[in-house]
């Protein structure tokens, strides 16, 4: 865009005021936005507001029902279940969006490039299909194995942990979305605009950024909503089968997967953390459906 | 103690266990199904061939050995007719060889006699060297096994065996027929599936159905050599899920009659168990969930010397560390939170058979942090950068500890960091895959073995009643190192040349009371090098439906050892 | 298209090559052990046998293409001696043996096709029935009360994950209604039933019933939302109006013009799904104990049993570039401007 003159820049940025005069009027929207948000800063700032600390064991209030000092009881160490919520929002949270963020750019980018580039299909295409039969758990095994001390000694134990959870679910996941944007681009590519564009000799960065990419936005949106619940709930089903994080580090997944064992006594336990991640998945839902209206010129101003 | 009684030779045991003369015989078969769920399914019936606990229970409803351990860790005679001991002539007098005798008249499922020869043939599959077999430590020391005429056995050992009921005894080593396994010996093992997953036996069952890693379908031995048992016409033994849905299937759906291993919290299933379906039941045996104190330095600097006795721990070869850091652990409320009924508190790493349990460090019972604190200061080991952590000789009493990945385990470990951090030592928690962390994959830094950690966490225990191989298990030559490809199972890396001088010594003690003060000795020897710190005594929890009799869960030997004694109770 | 059907064919031979040697590298060089699930009363030395006797410490290479030898040369000739009674002279060779259990892979996996394709089949066809009508009225009737209930209950059936939808089913169907209710159901699924007849029948269907539910509430989730978004991106397209100016009844638009065009995601959604199909649903299989290939997996994981681990993600890899291609040659035919060659 470096050869754009002044005039188009302004004329960009009036688009994305549209753009978001749009967003705004989606009332869905707006309220996923605001979810996020309140679940956003809940998770960065409430632990350092909240007395309790997530690790802190006191046995003699353990096993506690609600109450006002516990707003969602304690665990059958005494730790204070909403601290661990909190704090196991920022891990699920950044695995969810990390993941997700890999798994869209990655998988947005293979399959353009494959849908849009004959010579480039076959062997990005069959690259997917060996990701796609990659089987993740020796595949983590074997990740932990030979890169835990490594990245321990730099990121720390947790730190390191993240890393490899993260870069593996994100690794692991981008296949779909690829599958799904190239497929689209296929068909998109005959279409007459395209055709028309093409004829009138505009280069493939400019028709990829201006014509394929935003009319195969909807499905990278809903990609991107049912990544972030894949990936909270790969990071927990990990957990579940003994890998991924340590058991005595919070997440929303470990929590969920934790109080399902005590669903019949304390039910709350099990309920807030999939509350949370019910919560985060519907806001980012509608924020995608929000934002996937407000970029199509058709609908806009409608 | 019922173990004196065995090897003193006292005759009461000849009769077969009537144990259950209650009112509840009847013809065989008339009581239908029963229903066993064990939440990790068995992979094979054969438990030569799979030495895990699932394997060789599953298998024990057809297999059976010369003699099996009751609930009480008595040893009765199955196959056998009675059990051999010095007095009755059975066992030579220089204890080199054992001679057991068949009970007549026992027939195999498929109605062929079940002989001597069978026995024979036993030793030889297991023994052979390229076959694999899980259970070959049971034969060792054993020098030949002859068939001296159909009925008789003798087993010769290449030394004097004080405790000679190891190879043949128990559901670990249970007799195969020779004209079903003739041709799979050796190499040959894994080419007869049908065998390993039908075996012919001579037990109450016999295999109808053997999915592997899923269900087991067993029905009555028409040829077993009790009348009237056993009660059940047939048995569906299903395998996988989890072991509180397993719980949940015996007490709170009663789809279930039988369920093993319930490892969940305990207030859960005290909850299931209150719906009145069922009953938890518990089977002390001697496993033991403790720490083990590094005594060698696992600094990674030290490339491939780390972990070895070329360099001893900086701190935590001072025993008044080590005596202070098991001071303040709680082990009550580690019970409590994490194994309920299925764990008792010990200070003992052999806490049972109860004539070898020690009674001399009964101190370390109740938590005492102030005591643990006075230690450490009278002692000079204290904090003088004043960061909450003590110092000894300017080392930093900071320790990794690790442990296998499992929720109970995590539990324990974040309440003794909690009560570590009071007396001022730090701990790093880690926890490892236990395919991993057991595994002894030599390529992985993170196995048991290797212990590149200052301070691991786990369950041990011995099969059978006998502890002389177990407490082998902390002399010098058995630390692992990278001369022994990290074999070993001195975990600890404890060495002691009086201690090594006790194992030979138990080697050749026979008479229970000998033996049973030389392993005392022993075990509070290494109770005061506190480089290994007993938590729990754990016990095997299963539950049974109410509607289930007779069941007599053991630890000593395969929790349905007596599963032809089973019975449905009328309603 | 035939040509590329062709050309595809044979390049899938090297590429299933490469991805053979991929997985078994990865299998062979994560750290679990096939003695690490025996208990530590078995001595070291003993452990050693056990691995020496399953040949795991034998050359990388020679591992690989043993496997290769059995799974290619092997196994099909003795499924062609056992179907047509041949002797193609396999006796006394050794099959591709699991080190856990000791017997023929294949035959367990046989074995564990039925159930599998039973419950998680079931549940995707069950899955797709319902989320493509969804998906198209949702779309239709944007914004209606429809769609936004479709949207919230989708999305909260998506970011449940299973081991907590199957234990809450299992809670309110096995454990709070009394089990002589008709409402009652089994959480414990019998993979030795055999249908004979309808009461067998009904037994089946009913211990199906929680399995299928959690798997369907997934899969419908989300071929639902990829089914609405691409209908709502064909129904403001040009050729839309035109249909609708043309005089085409409202009706053959939607299902005739807009569905077909919308089909191309969900066709990928879908043909990325059925190799899952056979790979099981791990955590469901364990829930429902359904113990079909899923579970088959995560025991050989667990276990270090490489040639198990191996074999199925193999078959399972043969299925996603089967299933991959299928879904190209279906491109073509949903939308003829596509073209390969």
């Amino acid at each position: 865009m470096t050869d754009t003159p002044v005039e188009t820049r302004k004329a960009a940025r009036s688009q994305w005021w549209d753009v978001w005069d749009q967003f705004k009027s989606h009332k869905g929207a707006m309220l996923g936005a605001i979810f996020f948000v309140i679940i956003l800063f809940g998770v960065l700032i409430g632990p350092l507001l909240w007395p309790y600390d997530a690790t802190t064991i006191d046995i003699r209030s353990r096993n506690q029902g609600p109450s006002w000092g516990h707003p969602m009881g304690t665990d059958q160490l005494g730790r204070d279940t909403f601290a661990r919520v909190m704090i196991g929002g920022r891990v699920s949270l950044a695995v969810g969006l990390t993941a997700m963020f890999i798994a869209l750019v990655l998988g947005t980018f293979i399959g353009v490039l494959a849908g849009y580039f004959k010579r480039l299909d076959g062997i990005l295409m069959r690259t997917t299909d060996l990701f796609l039969a990659l089987p993740l758990l020796p595949l983590l095994l074997v990740v932990i194995m030979l890169f835990r001390e490594t990245l321990s000694a730099r990121f720390g134990p947790e730190g390191g942990i993240f890393i490899l959870m993260v870069s593996a679910i994100g690794i692991t996941s981008w296949m779909q979305t690829a599958r799904i944007v190239r497929g689209d681009v296929l068909s998109l590519k005959e279409r007459e605009f395209v055709l028309a564009a093409r004829s009138i000799g505009t280069p493939n960065r400019r028709m990829i950024t201006r014509h394929v990419l935003p009319n195969v936005l909807s499905p990278i949106m809903v990609s991107a909503t049912l990544g972030i619940a894949t990936a909270i709930i790969t990071e927990s089903s990990l957990s579940f089968l003994g890998l991924g994080f340590p058991p005595d580090f919070p997440t929303w997944g470990r929590l969920l997967r934790d109080g399902t064992d005590f669903l019949q006594q304390y039910p709350e336990r099990a309920i807030w953390p999939g509350l949370m991640i019910s919560l985060t998945v519907l806001g980012v839902n509608y924020m995608g459906d929000g934002l996937r209206d407000a970029l199509d010129p058709r609908i806009r101003g409608r | 103690m019922t173990l004196r009684a065995t090897l003193l030779g006292a005759a009461a045991m000849m009769a077969a266990s009537p144990l259950f003369a209650d009112g509840h015989e009847g013809e065989r078969g008339r009581d239908g199904q029963l229903n066993i769920i064990y939440w990790q399914a068995p992979s094979t019936l054969n438990p030569y061939l799979s030495g895990g606990t699932k394997e060789v229970e599953s298998a024990s409803l057809v297999l059976e050995s010369l003699g099996r351990f009751s609930n009480t860790g008595e040893l009765l005679p199955w196959l056998a007719a009675e059990i051999p001991t010095v007095d009755n002539g059975g066992v030579a007098e220089d204890l080199t060889s054992i001679t057991w005798k068949l009970k007549e008249g026992v027939k195999w499922s498929d109605g062929t006699d079940l002989t001597a020869s069978d026995a024979v043939f036993t030793w030889k599959y297991c023994t052979d060297p390229n076959g694999g077999c899980a259970q070959a430590s049971y034969f060792d020391g054993v020098e030949s096994v002859e068939a001296v005429d159909d009925l008789t056995i003798k087993i010769t050992f290449n030394a004097p065996k004080p405790f000679p009921y190891t190879a043949l005894v128990g559901g670990e080593s249970p007799i195969l027929q020779e004209a079903q396994f003739k041709d799979c010996l050796g190499a040959n093992a894994p080419t007869c599936t049908d065998a390993n997953f039908g075996p012919i036996g001579t037990g109450p069952f016999k295999v109808t159905e053997f999915k592997a890693n899923d269900v087991i379908q067993f029905e009555a031995n028409d040829m077993f050599r009790e009348e009237g048992k056993p009660a059940f016409s047939s048995v569906n033994f299903k395998g996988g899920g989890d072991a509180a849905a397993a719980a949940r299937s015996v007490l709170e759906t009663g789809e279930f009659d039988y369920a093993w291993n319930l490892q969940i919290d305990p207030t859960v299933l005290a909850e299931m168990e209150s719906k009145g379906l069922g009953s938890v039941k518990t089977a002390f045996g001697t496993s033991v969930e403790r720490l083990h104190i590094n005594q060698s330095n696992p600094d990674p600097a030290l490339g491939d010397e780390r972990a070895t006795l070329k360099h001893p721990h900086p701190f935590l070869t001072d025993k008044r560390i080590g005596q202070a850091m098991s001071m303040a652990i709680d082990r009550s409320l580690i019970v409590d939170i994490g194994y309920g009924a299925g764990g008792q508190v010990t200070c003992n790493v052999l806490p049972a058979p109860e004539v070898y349990a020690s009674t001399a460090n009964d101190s370390c019972k109740t938590q005492d942090i102030a005591g643990a604190n006075a230690l450490l200061d009278e002692a000079g080991i204290v904090d003088t950068n004043g960061d909450g952590v003590r110092e000894l000789d300017g080392n930093e009493l900071s320790v990794t500890y690790q442990t296998s990945t499992n929720a109970v385990r995590q539990d324990t470990q974040a309440l003794i960091k909690q009560w570590w951090s009071e007396i001022g030592i730090n701990a790093e928690l880690r926890n490892i895959d236990a395919s991993v962390f057991f595994g002894g994959d030599p390529a992985s830094p993170d196995t048991f073995q290797k212990f590149f950690a200052d301070v691991e966490m786990y369950t041990n225990n011995f099969a059978g009643v006998d502890p002389e191989a177990y407490m082998a298990n902390w002399r010098c030559n058995e630390i692992p190192s990278p001369e022994t490809q990290w074999q070993g199972s001195n975990m600890q890396r404890f060495c002691d040349p009086a201690y090594d001088a006790l194992v030979d010594k138990l080697a050749q003690t026979a008479g229970i009371e000998a033996r049973a003060a030389i392993v005392k000795e022993m075990n509070d020897m290494l109770m005061a090098s506190y480089s290994i710190i007993p938590l729990v005594h754990r016990g095997g929890v299963s539950a049974h439906a109410n509607t289930l009799g007779g069941v007599l869960i053991s630890d000593w030997d395969s929790e349905l050892w007596n599963i032809k004694d089973w019975y449905r109770v009328p309603e | 298209m035939l040509t590329y059907t062709i050309r595809r064919l044979i390049l899938t031979i090297p590429t299933l090559l490469f991805i053979s040697f991929v997985i078994f590298l990865i299998v062979k060089l994560s750290p679990s052990d096939p003695t690490s699930n025996l208990p530590l009363t078995i001595p070291p030395e003993v452990r050693e046998k056990i691995r020496e006797s399953l040949g795991v410490n034998k050359p990388l290479l020679f591992q690989y293409f043993l496997w290769l030898k059995q799974f290619f040369w092997l196994e099909p000739r003795i499924y062609l001696e056992t179907a047509f009674g041949w002797d193609l002279g396999t006796a006394g060779e050794v099959r591709l043996i699991s080190y856990q259990t000791r017997s023929p892979v294949m035959d367990l996996i046989w074995q564990r096709m039925p159930q599998t394709l039973w419950v998680v089949g079931t549940a995707y066809v069950v899955g797709i029935l319902i989320a493509v009508p969804i998906g198209i009225y949702s779309a239709y009737k944007q914004y209606s009360i429809f769609d936004q209930a479709g949207t919230f209950v989708s999305m909260v059936g998506f970011s449940v994950p299973p081991f907590f939808s199957g234990v809450l089913v299992i809670v309110i169907f096995s454990v709070m209604i009394p089990n002589d209710s008709f409402w009652w159901l089994p959480s414990i699924y019998d993979t030795t039933h055999q249908v004979t007849d309808w009461e067998s029948f009904k037994f089946q269907f009913r211990q199906m019933i929680m399995p299928v539910m959690v798997l369907a509430l997934q899969i419908t989730a989300q071929i639902s939302r990829f089914a609405r978004a691409s209908m709502l991106d064909n129904l403001n397209q040009d050729y839309v109006r035109t249909a609708r100016a043309k005089g085409v009844r409202e009706r053959g638009v939607v299902m005739v013009h807009v569905l077909r065009n919308s089909m191309i995601p969900v066709v990928t959604v879908i043909a990325l799904g059925i190799p899952g199909i056979f790979g099981g649903a791990i955590i469901t299989e364990q829930v429902f104990k359904v113990n079909g290939l899923g579970q088959l997996l995560i025991i050989a994981i667990q276990g270090g049993d490489v040639p198990t681990v191996q074999t199925l993600t193999f078959i399972f890899a043969i299925l996603i570039v089967l299933f991959n291609l299928i879904a190209d040659v279906l491109y073509g035919l949903l939308d003829p401007r596509i073209r390969y060659d």
